[in-house]
């Protein structure tokens, strides 16, 4: 009964996040079962459809997760956006410096600088939070920015191929490269960028469970976000487990740098997120920051995302920010879920 | 003047009211008295509109009158003190008095009239209090008739106190039963809400007994006593000493020298308190709530800051003090916190997850390299072992602590603590909420631990508990030790008297 | 007449201070009721693209103006719902209505304007440059009267401390924070508003770029408390407005620059939150206790 439940609001939630959106799309003035129709469909297709729905849901899970990671201790991480930048910078910046490497070194030394820097930045808003008090979430919010400034910045003005009027840097080193998914996959062509980092994903989705419910540190963490007071009687030190949360949060978000820079641009691209920072909340808080739960979400959205595309061009009104919309509007229903709860204690009695 | 007839409230499954009736004649001091939990307070938040009875009705001045909030009592002339003030810290006197029936227009508080006013009725109820003065600066005695004041701005006839004596220190207490005095003889009807035999001895005309959400009783204050009034409120001629063996002490296990600790404002919650507790012995500390017990606690577990603290502490011979809670439970000092749901538990997790609270870094739980693999089954083992020999139920480790009842809650803490195995055993209020059944069963292992050769140290704010179970017992008042008794030896009155200030027994 | 660059500075800072100031305020009597509103940006965006819209279809800014005010009011409701009567996570909700505000104006814009980026440019003989400053700083005073000299401000005050104080002295307390948090909604789509047609002439995608949570950390720095809070916005505005002096002239990359504003609300937030007093009850969904 209990798994029941807790599938049934984030379901909830999504229905009616999508009835609210129809009705939006009705007042654009497109047909809101054409536009959900196209939405859903063009993310199904094989190849395309599956092979880019999935392709989108790779940062999503990373970011998800680490979000999740992040509320589990009690904090709320706005800031996977800027961590994904930096980590996503430096390494493309590993892999320019280090191009001439072997892959053997060098696509590791990649996957861990992703992830370190990536935990470098999500540290200092922990750091400032549990020396400080200073609010997690605004602190992110501006070290959001000041990522994509400073990742901008040496973009432009050193890593730029000269005459290049797209902000982009140089290319990485061959060495640094993982491969698309199409080349183990009979039928699955290549140009699709669905790359090693989705499986990769999906392995770093089961240590993190293994993380939260298996080990010391997740123990903490969780004791940390549920109770603050009892954590501390146990013996935790609550400032410290802060850090680690996020800490180990802007890692999982910097890991959107492999399946980014490694396995599709393979080089730095400023902007090139599609809001995946800001997703990963949604995706986290439907998936009821679980592993599993964040996986269907990251789906979920990723064929959104994909979805999103298609709608935007082959409707007369209605534009790709209708995903986004969409996105908020379920994390409002999934957080005021109290709203359900009472109908749901009533259906339940009489079933 | 107020009348209760049938009032019957249930909170979920607790019958909290049932065909509650009692009757409070004009002008007189009226006490109703009660253990925790007998329904004294639920029935009075009814009368004060706080609630809204399931059933019956509530009669003031021969009305019967519909009290849907505390507005609809307040126009009925009724007031009501709080046993946990209802003050707003940061702002002044004056304005926490207004609060709700603001004088001057919707543009413009006329705090200026306010002032007078206020000023004005402490005159007339000698409640000497600066309008403008901010309550977070006022002592709890002043804040209490900031309180009284808010009632008597609001015209109450019937003054509702809920337990007022609680927190106050002795000479507090003499001023406020001289205020009741003086506000009786202006024609105010006032109700108290106690607990406390002597003082319900002390200053009412009438009192009402409550056992178990009922009425069981009621008496002319002069022509009944003590003994009378408790087996009505108990339900059996209390006992007062619970049967246990000799205790046979070894040596001394804790050692605190000049404990002293600060709080913000400069304040001593702990003043250079000083004392021993021996293997094989349970050391009691009673004493009115808020003198320093608590903190006493905490900061033996390790939970206070050590900035705000001087003095030493020692176990066995070596300085704790340095140490943190965490190095402390190492070291066998176990802690069974006052407020069991906020620190004793994770009451999301699960009763295995909780078994581990605290031990979660240490073999057999903790294994691997750097100790961060916890092993499900040594966690598993120790759960149920503490499950069955406490008797928690239901014994399912996959359960939320939150499902658990409150004295199922505080086994499941007892067990694992007692599982360290401790060498000092820190507990305080281990019965408060618990069923009788429950508390029982914590007594008697308490006594098995200590025959163990555990040192323990209890803090309870029931004395018939404390004087007990205890082989030796300290009485805390304002942060100090100011005696030390022997419980077989010494009467419940003469505790009392030193808990409030009086003389020691000779 | 030479300009004076002191001067110029400081009416460049009060400019750009304004939709901070408005902001703040707003977030201060949500605050100070004892809900966080962390959407103030959304509120703004609501507020910046409602009056750019309507502004183009009226060709009044006042008429522009109003709609923002009502906007902003009808998504500060949402926030409210949630939080006071289903007892949301309210930093969850305040970060639900940003989200959604980078996606509503865009989509609407899309269909209107066949644009997702920007709105049409308004002519400048129908932008308000100058009245949203002067209310905002009207406002300053204004603001400190109610909170401590009406029965509504005592009120507020109460309920953002000791919720359960105020229950039993007969305040209803879902209603004064309702009050809060429209309030709220109110004065943030005035800030959002005078950036699309007062500052410039249209509203483009995420226009506020942040400002929604500058003013969070300046109503922080500010104690809670208008005239102080007024002062942090003041200081945010001289840092914007040097940063924007100095990307014309300094060797320094615009992008250092640029971050100025967003580096020193960091160090507000962390040199200056220990000695800040939050109202008691900020953030706690108030239930009535047993």
């Amino acid at each position: 009964m209990k798994l029941l439940r807790e599938l049934l609001f984030p379901l909830i939630a999504v229905a009616a996040a999508f009835l609210v959106g129809g009705v939006l799309v009705a007042l654009v003035g497109d047909s809101p079962l054409r536009t959900y129709e196209l939405l859903i469909g063009s993310a199904l297709t094989w190849p395309d459809g599956i092979g880019y729905t999935l392709f989108y849901a790779t940062p999503l899970i990373f970011t998800g997760l680490a979000v999740a990671v992040a509320f589990r201790c009690g904090l709320l991480n706005i800031g996977a956006e800027g961590q994904l930048y930096i980590a996503a910078f430096v390494t493309a910046w590993v892999g320019i410096t280090c191009a001439g490497w072997s892959a053997w070194l060098l696509v590791p030394l990649c996957f861990l600088t992703a992830t370190l820097s990536g935990a470098v930045w999500g540290a200092i808003p922990g750091v400032l939070k549990a020396r400080f008090g200073a609010h997690e979430v605004i602190t992110t919010i501006m070290l959001n920015f000041v990522a994509v400034a400073l990742a901008s910045y040496f973009t432009q003005y050193h890593y730029k191929p000269p005459g290049d009027p797209i902000l982009e840097t140089v290319p990485i080193g061959e060495g640094a490269h993982i491969a698309r998914l199409g080349r183990f996959i009979p039928g699955f062509p290549e140009r699709i960028p669905l790359n090693l980092a989705f499986p990769l994903a999906l392995l770093v989705s089961l240590l993190v469970y293994l993380f939260l419910w298996r080990t010391r540190w997740g123990y903490e963490i969780r004791a940390t976000g549920a109770s603050p007071a009892a954590a501390e009687y146990g013996g935790i030190s609550t400032g410290r487990q802060i850090v680690l949360a996020m800490a180990v949060s802007g890692g999982l978000a910097g890991m959107v740098a492999i399946n980014e820079v490694m396995g599709y641009r393979y080089r730095y691209y400023d902007s090139f997120s599609a809001g995946y920072g800001f997703t990963g909340i949604a995706v986290a808080l439907l998936g009821r920051n679980h592993p599993v739960g964040v996986i269907l979400s990251s789906l979920l959205f990723g064929a959104l995302l994909r979805g999103g595309l298609f709608v935007d061009i082959f409707t007369e009104n209605v534009s790709k920010d209708l995903v986004q919309v969409l996105q908020a509007i379920i994390i409002l229903f999934v957080a005021a879920e109290a709203m359900f709860r009472g109908p749901f204690a009533r259906w339940a009695k009489r079933v | 003047m107020l009348e209760l007839r049938d009032i019957t409230k249930r909170f979920g499954d607790v019958l909290a009211n049932d065909r509650v009736s009692l009757t409070v004649a004009p002008g007189t001091i009226h006490a109703i008295v009660g253990e925790n939990g007998a329904g004294k307070s639920t029935a009075m938040r009814i009368a004060y509109g706080f609630y809204a009875a399931d059933s019956g009705e509530v009669v003031v001045d021969g009305q019967a009158r519909r009290l849907a909030s505390p507005h609809d009592a307040i126009a009925s002339g009724i007031g009501m003190v709080h046993q946990h003030f209802m003050l707003v810290e940061t702002m002044t006197v004056a304005e926490n008095i207004v609060l709700g029936i603001e004088p001057g227009s919707p543009l413009a508080l006329d705090l200026n009239g306010a002032a007078a006013r206020v000023r004005a009725l402490s005159k007339e109820f000698g409640l000497e209090i600066d309008p403008a003065a901010r309550v977070e600066t006022l002592s709890v005695g002043q804040q209490q008739r900031v309180e009284l004041l808010k009632a008597l701005y609001r015209e109450a006839r019937l003054l509702i106190l809920d337990e007022p004596t609680a927190v106050l220190a002795p000479q507090a207490v003499t001023d406020l039963f001289r205020i009741l005095r003086g506000m009786r003889a202006q024609g105010k009807t006032i109700v108290i809400v106690a607990h406390k035999l002597s003082e319900v001895l002390e200053i009412s005309d009438e009192v009402t007994v409550m056992r178990d959400g009922r009425v069981v009783g009621h008496r002319r204050t002069a022509e009944t006593n003590a003994t009378e009034l408790a087996r009505l409120m108990v339900g059996r001629d209390v006992l007062l000493r619970v049967v246990k063996p000799e205790a046979k002490p070894g040596g001394a296990v804790l050692s605190v020298r000049e404990l002293s600790l600060k709080d913000a404002e400069g304040g001593r919650r702990l003043d250079g308190v000083s004392f021993e507790v021996r293997a094989g012995e349970i050391l009691g500390v009673a004493g009115v709530e808020g003198n320093g017990q608590t903190e006493l606690i905490e900061t033996l577990a390790g939970l206070v800051d050590r900035r705000s603290l001087t003095g030493a502490i020692t176990l066995g011979g070596t300085d704790v003090a340095v140490l943190s809670a965490r190095g402390r439970k190492e070291r066998g000092i176990a802690h069974v916190p006052e407020d069991r749901q906020r620190r004793g538990l994770v009451l999301d997790f699960n009763l295995a997850e909780n078994a581990i609270l605290g031990v979660d870094e240490r073999p057999p739980i903790a294994i691997g390299p750097g100790r961060s693999w916890l092993d499900r089954e040594a966690t598993s083992r120790r759960a149920k072992k503490i499950v069955e020999a406490f008797d928690v139920r239901p014994p399912d480790l996959s359960l939320p602590a939150r499902s658990l009842s409150g004295g199922n809650q505080q086994k499941l803490i007892l067990g694992r603590e007692f599982e360290l195995p401790p060498k000092l055993l820190l507990i305080a209020q281990p019965t408060r909420g618990v069923d009788i059944g429950a508390i029982e069963f914590i007594h008697r292992r308490l006594v098995e631990l200590r025959d163990s050769g555990c040192a323990i140290l209890l803090v309870s704010s029931e004395l018939d508990e404390v004087t007990a179970l205890a082989d030796r017992l300290l009485v805390m008042r304002r942060g100090k030790i100011v005696a030390e008794v022997d419980p077989a030896r010494t009467s419940i009155e003469a505790i009392g008297l030193l808990m409030t200030g009086g003389e020691a027994a000779a | 007449m030479s300009e004076n660059p002191i001067l110029a500075l400081l009416f460049s800072a009060i400019r750009l201070a304004t939709p901070l100031l408005l902001a703040a305020l707003g977030g201060l009597f949500s605050e100070r009721s004892g809900v966080i509103n962390i959407g103030l940006e959304g509120l703004m965006l609501a507020g910046a693209f409602t009056a750019a819209v309507t502004t183009h279809y009226s060709g009044n800014p006042w008429v522009g103006l109003l709609a923002a005010i009502l906007a902003g009011i009808g998504v500060a409701l949402i926030h409210a719902v949630a939080c006071i009567r289903y007892r949301a996570d309210q930093v969850v909700s305040g970060t639900a209505i940003n989200i959604l505000f980078l996606g509503v104006p865009a989509l609407l814009s899309g269909a209107m304007f066949a644009s997702t980026g920007a709105t049409p440019q308004i002519p400048k003989e129908q932008l308000l440059p100058y009245a949203p400053i002067i209310l905002a700083f009207a406002l300053v005073p204004a603001t400190w009267w109610v909170l401590n000299r009406t029965p509504f401000g005592l009120r507020l005050r109460a309920v953002g401390e000791n919720p359960e104080a105020a229950d039993t002295a007969g305040v209803n307390v879902a209603r004064i924070r309702y009050a809060g948090v429209l309030l709220s909604g109110a004065l943030a789509a005035i800030g959002g508003a005078y950036l699309s047609i007062g500052q410039s002439s249209l509203f483009t995608r995420n226009m506020t770029a942040g400002r929604g949570f500058i003013a969070l950390a300046a109503l922080i720095f500010g104690k809670w408390r208008p005239v102080q809070t007024m002062l942090a916005c003041l200081l945010f505005g001289v840092a914007e407005a040097l940063s924007i002096q100095m990307q014309g002239v300094s060797q320094i990359p615009v992008q250092f620059i640029q971050i100025i504003p967003y580096v020193l609300t960091i160090v507000v937030l962390a040199g200056f939150i220990g000695h800040s007093r939050a109202p008691r009850a900020l953030g706690l969904p108030y239930q009535k206790k047993r």
